[in-house]
């Protein structure tokens, strides 16, 4: 668990697997979403190809099932590329926020990391960074995207064969939440954290009304927020 | 929707997906980003991960919701003692279907 505390520093092996492994909890909540992706969007009317080009090209789960709903009723494509476009803005805050760690990488790194850059990697991630501030983070961002896209494929190909195999009944797709919660739980130790989570988890859940996932960017934006007049308030205190 | 429509969704999709993913590791570096603005992205994933949780837990509301969140409670006390996802996720569910059983 602790890896922080073992002297010799892990190898980009080590770290890639670690980020593998890492993924396999939040695998549990994504893989019957990828079976249920596939089986509504063939049951919207989308040809086998095309679904599975959702999934490899956008790889992105929520924007994914909106724009298969979109598209079954007929909606102008400009609007459903906007509409992706608005409900994906938050990879913008990931990218930003993960920028820091990985500045340091040619061009060559960051291209292909960028496209792995999901909610569940991002979440892996972050957690990870903080935690390891000198190891070869890349190696753990393409271990946990990689592990996900391959499972993306994989669960979206077997939905659009087979249906939604899992039974809606399981609730499987909270196995997504309760992960989230085991990542960020643990890393709520100083206020400004805490201050982050409350405000940005309230906010989201008073605009979950909104369309197009802008609950959830207006949240974290009033979370980041909340956090950082904490973190400065803690500041002016000890100064003072 | 014609082919061309659909090809212009995914093709369209992958170009604005991809540049929100790009968009401060590639497009914009964050370094250039101000420095305060540097500092309040530090509590990107608390403030993020809070907003995804809090809402799915909710979900539509009525009784359904009340396992989820007695699970999503539970789920937080044994990550906050113990700091393991496998535990988290197996007593969360647990509870989740235990408690589903429950109210139904």
């Amino acid at each position: 668990m602790n890896a922080a505390a073992s002297t010799a520093p892990p190898t980009a092996g080590q770290v890639f697997w670690r980020g593998v492994r890492d993924q396999l909890p939040i695998l549990l909540g994504v893989i019957p979403f990828g079976l249920i992706f596939g089986a509504v969007a063939i049951a919207e009317g989308i040809p086998p190809l095309a679904v599975q080009a959702f999934s490899v090209l956008i790889f992105a789960g929520s924007a994914q099932f909106i724009a298969a709903e979109l598209v079954g009723a007929g909606t102008p494509a400009l609007v459903v590329v906007l509409t992706i476009f608005i409900v994906n803005l938050r990879h913008a805050l990931y990218s930003a926020s993960l920028a820091p760690r990985l500045r340091r990488l040619s061009i060559l790194w960051r291209i292909p990391l960028a496209w792995l850059l999901t909610d569940e990697a991002y979440a892996t991630s972050a957690v990870y960074f903080q935690r390891h501030p000198v190891q070869p983070v890349r190696w753990y961002l393409l271990g946990t995207g990689l592990t996900l896209w391959t499972s993306w494929q994989i669960s979206t190909a077997i939905g659009i064969l087979l249906g939604a195999t899992v039974p809606v009944s399981w609730n499987l797709s909270f196995a997504l939440p309760l992960t989230f919660i085991a990542l960020i739980t643990p890393t709520l130790t100083l206020r400004p954290a805490w201050a982050a989570a409350i405000v940005g988890g309230l906010t989201g859940l008073a605009l979950d009304g909104l369309p197009y996932g802008l609950g959830l960017l207006i949240g974290a934006g009033a979370g980041i927020a909340a956090g950082f007049v904490t973190d400065r308030l803690g500041t002016a205190r000890d100064v003072s | 929707m014609s082919a061309t429509d659909l090809a212009m969704v995914i093709i369209g999709g992958l170009i604005v997906t991809y540049a929100t993913r790009l968009s401060f590791l590639v497009l914009l570096p964050a370094e250039r980003l101000p420095a305060a603005i540097q500092r309040a992205l530090q509590y990107a994933p608390p403030a993020v991960l809070a907003a995804i949780i809090l809402p799915t837990v909710a979900g539509d509301g009525g009784p359904a919701a009340a396992p989820r969140w007695l699970a999503a409670s539970a789920a937080a006390l044994v990550a906050w003692r113990t700091g393991n996802t496998w535990l988290t996720i197996l007593v969360g569910m647990l509870l989740l279907w235990i408690g589903t059983a429950w109210v139904s």
